[in-house]
C-alpha cells in the first residue's frame, strides 16, 4: 500500500517540473541567506571576542555556512534536474542519480534542523563565556600600557555606552576592582596611601565608576565618584537614585542581543527546512511518478507518484534486511579471512569413482 | 545637414529599442534612489531637528523627493515608448506626444542640474542653523525640568557621544555657560556662594565639562572637573593633552557629516542628468530613425536617425525665428485690436 499515491496527467506532470525548477532556485536564494545569516552571527561574535572567553561557541556560525553552502549547491543540482524531468529522453540521464540525491537530500535537511536547534541552545555556552570575560576585561581595564591589552579600556567603555550596561552584573563590580592605573595615582598623598592600605592585596578601591556608566536619560549631571556617600553631593540618596547610572549588567544586556539575534536566525532557519522539505516532498513526487511512466512505457500517459512504495513499516523492515545481508556478506568473508586463495575443500564429487552412472538410452 | 546622422537597418533599430528599454528601466531605478535620498535627508534633518533650534529648512530634501518621483513616471513612460515603438500597431498613438515629451525632459535636466546647485548651496544654511542651534543647546542643557527643553541635555549628550564632539566650538563653550541646575547646587555652601557671585549674571560657571565629551579612547579615566588646573591631578597638564577630551566641536562635526552626505547626493543627481541625456539622445535616435523608413509598409527597410534634423546654429536660429514671430504675431494683434477700438 503505497503512501500519500496521487495520479498524474502529462500536463500535471510538467507543471510540477516546472514549478519544481522555480523553487529549487528560490531555494539556492534562501540557501545563500543561510550562509549570509551564519556569516553574520560570526562577525558580530568576532566584534567582541576581547569580551568572551575562551569558549567553543564558534561551531554554530561554521555550521550555518557550510550548510547555507551545501544547500545551494544541492538546489542548483535540484533545479537542473527538475528541468530536464520535462523531457522524458533528457530525464533518463538523471534517472539513477535521483533516488541517491532524495536521499542525500532528506539527510541534509537533518542537518539544516540541527542548525536550528543548536542556534536555541547556545545561550548556556555565551552566558559563561561572557560573564567569564567580561570579568577579565574589568580587572585589564586600567592596563592601558600593556601591549594587547591596551585598548581593552575603549571597547569595555564603548560597550557600556552602546549597550547601556554597567560592571558584569552591576555597577557595584567596579568597587571591588581597580580601575584607575596606578600611572595616574598620586602615592605622595595620604589619602592615596590609606586606600591602598585598606586592602590585603594593596589596590586602590574606590566606590567610583568610569564615565562610560553615566546614564544620559538623568536629569542631573552624573555622579560617577563616591557613589554610596549621600553627605557627598546636594539633595542624592543613592539607594533611590535610579536614573544616575545604567543599572542594568553588561552580561545581562549582551545575552539579551545575541538571544534575539539566535532566536531570529532560529525561526529563519526553521521557516528554510520547513520550505526545503516541501520541494523535497517535490522532487520525489515527480521522480516516482516519472519512473512509473518508465514502466508503462507511453510518454503520454497518466502515471502515479507516492512517498513510499510501501507502508513506513513495510520499508524500514526492507531497508533493515539490506542493511543485514550487506552485514551477512561481510560475515561470509571473514570466515576465510577474505583470502580467495585458500584451498577450501570442494563439495562437489567429482573422478570416476564419483560420476554418477547414468543410462544413456541408445538411439534407435 | 544633420546633427551626428547614423544609418539603422532593422536589426540595429531592434537593438536599438531594446537596449533604450533597458536604459529606461535602469533610470527608473536612478529616480528611485533619489527619491530614497530625499527621504533620508529629510529624516537625518528631522532626527537632529533640535540641534538647529527647529529652524532648518526642508526645501532641498522636498524638492529631491519631488523630482524623484518625476524622473520615475517620465522614464517609464519612455520605456512604454520604446517597448511599442517597434510594433507598428501601437507605435502611431505615440508618435505626437514624443517631441513634448523631449521638451519637457530638457526642462526636467535642468531642473535636476538646479536641485545638484542647492545640495551644493545648502551647506552654508545648514552651517548658520547648526551655530545657532547649539548654541542655545548648551545654554538649555541644565533646563531638565523646562517642559519644551526637558530632552535637550539627552539630545546633546547623546550627539557629543555619537560626533565625538564637545561644545560649539570647542570644549571651552561649557565653561562659559552654567550647565549645572541650580536644583542640584547646595547653596548654603561657600565655594557655590563665591562662584555665583564672581560672575554678574550670577552663573554657576566652572572650568569643567559633561561626561558625555570623554574620549573613551584615552589611556586614563576621564578628567572631566578642573580642566585647567594642572595641579587638581596627578601628571596632568592641560595644555599638552589631547586624549582626555573630544577637542573636535560640535558644529564642525555635524557640518562634516551633512556636508559629506549632500556631496554624495549631489554627485549622484549629476550622474543622474548624464544618464537622461543619453536616454533623450537613444529615443530622439530611434524616433527619428522610425520616421525617416525607405518603405514605411517594409519593416525591413533601412532609415537614417539623428539628433537634431539641421546643424545646432541652424535649430538655435530657427528656434529664435519662432519665438520673434510669436512674440510679432501678438503686436500684429495688438496693432488691429487698436485699430478696431479706436
Amino acid at each position: 500500500m503505497a503512501v500519500l499515491r496521487v495520479k498524474f496527467t502529462k500536463t500535471k506532470r510538467d507543471k510540477l517540473a516546472q514549478v519544481l525548477w522555480i523553487l529549487n532556485w528560490v531555494s539556492v536564494v534562501t540557501g545563500l541567506v543561510l550562509f549570509s545569516l551564519g556569516l553574520f552571527l560570526k562577525v558580530e561574535i568576532n566584534k567582541r571576542w576581547e569580551l568572551m572567553a575562551e569558549r567553543d561557541i564558534h561551531y554554530i556560525p561554521n555550521m550555518l555556512i557550510s550548510v547555507g553552502l551545501i544547500a545551494c549547491a544541492i538546489n542548483f543540482l535540484g533545479g537542473k534536474i527538475c528541468y530536464d524531468c520535462v523531457d522524458t529522453t533528457k530525464f533518463l540521464r538523471w534517472k539513477l542519480l535521483l533516488l541517491p540525491y532524495i536521499v542525500c537530500t532528506f539527510f541534509f535537511t537533518f542537518c539544516i534542523l540541527v542548525g536550528a536547534l543548536m542556534c536555541y541552545s547556545m545561550r548556556g555556552e555565551l552566558e559563561g563565556a561572557l560573564t567569564e570575560g567580561l570579568r577579565e576585561a574589568m580587572r585589564l581595564y586600567k592596563d592601558t600600557d600593556t601591549p594587547g591589552r591596551c585598548f581593552l579600556k575603549r571597547t569595555l567603555d564603548t560597550l557600556q555606552m552602546e549597550f547601556q550596561c554597567c560592571g558584569n552584573a552591576g555597577f557595584r563590580d567596579w568597587f571591588q576592582i581597580q580601575w584607575i592605573s596606578n600611572r595616574y595615582l598620586d602615592v605622595a598623598k595620604k589619602e592615596v596611601v590609606d586606600r591602598l592600605r585598606s586592602n590585603v592585596e594593596g589596590r586602590y578601591l574606590l566606590d567610583g565608576v568610569p564615565f562610560s556608566c553615566c546614564n544620559t536619560f538623568s536629569p542631573r549631571p552624573c555622579i560617577q565618584h563616591q557613589i554610596t556617600n549621600n553627605s557627598a553631593h546636594f539633595n542624592y540618596e543613592y539607594q533611590t537614585e535610579e536614573l544616575n547610572l545604567w543599572m542594568k549588567g553588561c552580561r545581562q544586556a549582551l545575552l539579551e542581543y545575541y538571544t534575539y539575534i539566535m532566536q531570529s536566525i532560529g525561526l529563519t532557519v526553521l521557516i528554510i527546512w520547513l520550505f526545503e522539505l516541501s520541494v523535497l516532498t517535490g522532487v520525489r513526487y515527480l521522480q516516482t511518478s516519472l519512473e512509473n511512466l518508465m514502466r508503462l512505457g507511453d510518454p503520454e500517459s497518466e502515471s502515479e507518484g507516492w512517498l513510499l512504495e510501501n507502508s513506513f513499516v513495510e520499508t524500514a523492515r526492507s531497508n533493515f534486511n539490506i542493511i543485514k545481508s550487506l552485514g551477512k556478506c561481510n560475515q561470509i568473508d571473514t570466515v576465510q579471512n577474505g583470502d580467495p586463495n585458500i584451498d577450501v575443500p570442494s563439495t562437489a564429487h567429482y573422478g570416476p569413482a564419483n560420476v554418477p552412472t547414468k543410462h544413456i538410452s541408445q538411439a534407435c | 545637414m544633420a546633427l551626428m546622422p547614423i544609418k539603422f537597418d532593422l536589426p540595429k533599430r531592434v537593438k536599438l529599442a531594446q537596449g533604450l528599454w533597458l536604459l529606461y528601466w535602469v533610470s527608473v531605478m536612478a529616480g528611485i534612489m533619489i527619491f530614497s535620498l530625499g527621504l533620508f535627508f529629510k529624516i537625518e534633518l528631522r532626527k537632529r531637528s533640535e540641534m538647529m533650534d527647529n529652524d532648518e529648512s526642508h526645501f532641498v530634501p522636498n524638492l529631491l523627493i519631488l523630482v524623484g518621483l518625476i524622473a520615475c513616471g517620465a522614464n517609464a513612460f519612455g520605456g512604454k515608448v520604446c517597448h511599442d515603438s517597434l510594433d507598428p500597431a501601437k507605435f502611431p498613438k505615440w508618435k505626437p506626444m514624443v517631441k513634448p515629451y523631449l521638451i519637457f525632459c530638457c526642462f526636467f535636466n535642468v531642473l535636476l542640474l538646479v536641485t545638484a546647485l542647492f545640495c551644493f548651496l545648502v551647506q552654508f544654511s545648514i552651517y548658520f542653523a547648526l551655530a545657532e542651534g547649539l548654541k542655545n543647546g548648551i545654554k538649555f542643557y541644565k533646563d531638565t525640568d523646562t517642559p519644551g527643553r526637558c530632552f535637550m541635555k539627552r539630545t546633546l549628550d547623546m550627539t557629543q557621544i555619537e560626533f565625538r564632539c564637545c561644545g560649539n566650538n570647542n570644549f571651552r563653550d561649557w565653561f562659559e555657560v552654567q550647565w549645572i541646575s541650580n536644583r542640584y547646587l547646595d547653596f548654603s555652601n561657600d565655594e557655590v556662594k563665591d562662584r555665583v557671585m564672581s560672575n554678574v549674571e550670577g552663573k554657576f560657571l566652572m572650568d569643567s565639562v559633561p561626561f558625555s565629551c570623554c574620549n573613551p579612547g584615552s589611556p586614563r579615566p576621564c578628567i572631566q572637573h578642573h580642566l585647567t588646573n594642572n595641579s587638581a591631578h596627578y601628571d596632568y597638564d592641560h595644555r599638552i593633552e589631547e586624549l582626555n577630551i573630544w577637542t573636535r566641536g560640535c558644529r564642525e562635526a555635524l557640518v562634516a557629516y551633512y556636508g559629506g552626505m549632500l556631496n554624495t547626493i549631489g554627485a549622484l543627481v549629476v550622474a543622474v542628468v548624464v544618464l537622461e541625456s543619453a536616454d533623450m539622445a537613444g529615443l530622439k535616435y530611434l524616433t527619428t530613425s522610425l520616421e525617416t523608413m525607405a518603405d514605411p509598409e517594409n519593416p525591413e527597410s533601412e532609415s537614417e536617425g539623428w539628433l537634431l534634423e539641421k546643424g545646432v546654429k541652424e535649430t538655435f536660429s530657427d528656434l529664435m525665428e519662432k519665438l520673434k514671430s510669436m512674440g510679432k504675431g501678438n503686436q500684429v494683434e495688438e496693432g488691429e485690436a487698436a485699430a478696431t477700438t479706436s
